[in-house]
């Protein structure tokens, strides 16, 4: 009696939860495939999936974009590339992809979630980032291996920690970190901290927090340049939308506000 | 006040219990929602099972790193419990006991880095204990000792985080005791260390238990504060969440792997643990 009345139960939850998945599967899947309005005119909302260190130039191109673009609206995710491409490989809503490495980008194409070749739109480079004024007086990579000076790299498993690996390895300089931090914003708030004397950072990361840090140019980051791709996403609700806005990048004014950021062109 | 209502409730509390047992039928109303919460629990853990590349997994097993990391993660999750013990039972015993302004407070203050973002504490420990912060300066100048990127500062992070589930659970036991015994040892002239020590510690020996594996448990998962305050280095920094976290930069397989070791280390010692010291009291 008693189990009987407990096995149904079980059957009513498990045949609740089938239910409630299934509803919201469904739900998903009509509003990521509904097709943009009919009419050509470039509107609505686009929503691009960025990598961290494009937090400040992106958010300018997004404000021109909406003003050249009335009645369009574009909301940004930024966070680590590597993380950006598992959401959109596991079915994240975005119309835009931008990432800081080639490696994340083709996990992406790999899985047929983009629309096209991407285009490499900037590219960027490493510099040492120190405290205001250079109070050690590193000058390059070689005195980074000095024992008094503690120095923070991007773990290897990350873009900027594969690019430090490589201008090292370039170097010939053999340097112990006291840290190797999970993204670059992270080893550069420990400059910024006042943790660790030196990090690699990107240059662009540096120029944001000039009040702070100095950025140390050293010639072995040119072998350790990293190309940021954009794409369209195949997924996208919104395509000419998406694609304008990825046109607002690569056109003059949008390199305009990346080279001011202190990014190259490719 | 709770002293009398101790001694009043006591006898009801316990009237009940031995009714309830008695039930056969179990409520729709309780089973479903139950039902639904242990799926809600159980089920993500059953997709990571789904996902798990069972053929790979010996030779992943024997990696050195990921020794190494799991070795660091259980040493300072227990160094950090045991710090835990020595401060916080303590402290759970002054809120529990203790009439004193402006204990409402403290008792909140208790709970802050439960609701602080994990990230955040490791910033805050940063800044009082880094380099530049506030106590941190002085270690370094006068003892020449420096906190972040080192086992310490990782077992440092755990406690901070950890901490306040121990506090809140030998807190709740204490309330739960039965004072009278305290009021009995300190009649027979027991002061108020002995009596501390040899009825109430006893006595709330269980909810310590628990309240421990609790903060055991949280240590061991803790990430966030760990990796702002001390850094990410192989062998001196790097724990397990640690690991995980950087391996799904690159190969979710592999964190998915490291993720299943550090489940089922840490499921087999509260199992063990939890029929051996913690039965139901």
């Amino acid at each position: 009696m008693t189990t009987r009345r407990l096995r149904t139960a079980v059957a009513a939850v498990i045949a609740l939860a089938v239910l409630g998945l299934a509803g919201c599967g469904g739900d998903g899947k009509s509003a990521g495939r509904e097709p943009g309005s009919a009419s050509s005119d470039v509107t609505g909302s686009v929503t691009v999936f960025a990598a961290a260190s494009l937090t400040e130039s992106f958010t300018q191109l997004g404000k021109d974009f909406e003003a050249a673009n009335p009645g369009t609206k574009v909301t940004f995710s930024f966070a680590g590339s590597s993380a950006l491409a598992t959401q959109i490989n596991q079915g994240a809503p975005a119309d835009v992809f931008a990432s800081a490495a080639p490696a994340n980008m083709k996990a992406v194409i790999d899985a047929g979630y983009g629309d096209g070749t991407p285009t490499t739109f900037v590219r960027n480079q490493l510099v040492i980032a120190v405290p205001k004024g250079n109070p050690d007086r590193v000058g390059g990579l070689a005195d980074l291996t000095k024992p008094e000076v503690k120095v923070a790299l991007c773990a290897e498993q990350v873009p900027c920690g594969a690019a430090a690996r490589k201008a090292l390895d370039a170097a010939g300089v053999k340097l112990t970190p006291v840290t190797l931090e999970q993204d670059v914003r992270a080893a550069l708030s420990k400059v910024k901290l006042g943790e660790v004397d030196a990090a690699l950072v990107y240059r662009t990361d540096a120029r944001t927090a000039a009040a702070d840090v100095d950025g140390v140019e050293f010639p072995e980051s040119a072998g350790a340049v990293n190309d940021y791709p954009i794409v369209v996403l195949k997924d996208s609700a919104n395509k000419p939308a998406a694609q304008a806005f990825v046109e607002h990048v690569l056109s003059d004014p949008g390199r305009a506000v990346l080279t001011a950021a202190g990014f190259q062109a490719p | 006040m709770s002293r009398l209502d101790t001694t009043v409730a006591r006898p009801d509390r316990t009237a009940p219990r031995p009714r309830s047992r008695h039930t056969t039928r179990i409520p729709l109303a309780l089973l479903l929602p139950a039902s639904l919460g242990l799926l809600f629990l159980v089920l993500p853990l059953a997709g990571l099972l789904a996902r798990t590349p069972w053929t790979s997994l010996p030779q992943r097993l024997t990696e050195p790193g990921v020794l190494t990391a799991l070795r660091l993660s259980l040493q300072t999750a227990t160094l950090a419990t045991l710090l835990c013990l020595v401060l916080g039972v303590p402290l759970a015993w002054l809120l529990a006991r203790i009439e004193f302004p402006g204990r409402r407070i403290v008792r909140a203050l208790v709970t802050v880095p439960l609701v602080l973002p994990p990230v955040v504490g490791g910033v805050a420990l940063l800044l009082v204990f880094g380099r530049r912060g506030l106590l941190g300066s002085w270690l370094d100048s006068v003892f020449g000792v420096t906190l972040p990127f080192t086992t310490t500062g990782v077992v440092l992070a755990e406690a901070f985080v950890a901490m306040p589930f121990l506090i809140i659970a030998v807190e709740g036991a204490l309330r739960g005791a039965d004072s009278r015994y305290e009021e009995a040892a300190a009649t027979l002239g027991a002061n108020r260390w002995t009596t501390f020590t040899h009825v109430t510690l006893p006595l709330v020996a269980p909810g310590v238990a628990a309240g421990a594996v609790l903060c055991w448990a949280r240590a061991l998962g803790e990430f966030g504060a760990t990796i702002t305050f001390a850094g990410n280095f192989p062998g001196r920094t790097q724990t397990m969440p640690i690991a995980v976290y950087l391996a799904l930069e690159t190969d979710l397989e592999a964190a998915i792997v490291l993720s299943l070791i550090l489940l089922t280390v840490s499921v087999a010692i509260l199992a063990s643990l939890r029929d051996r010291w913690i039965s139901a009291p």
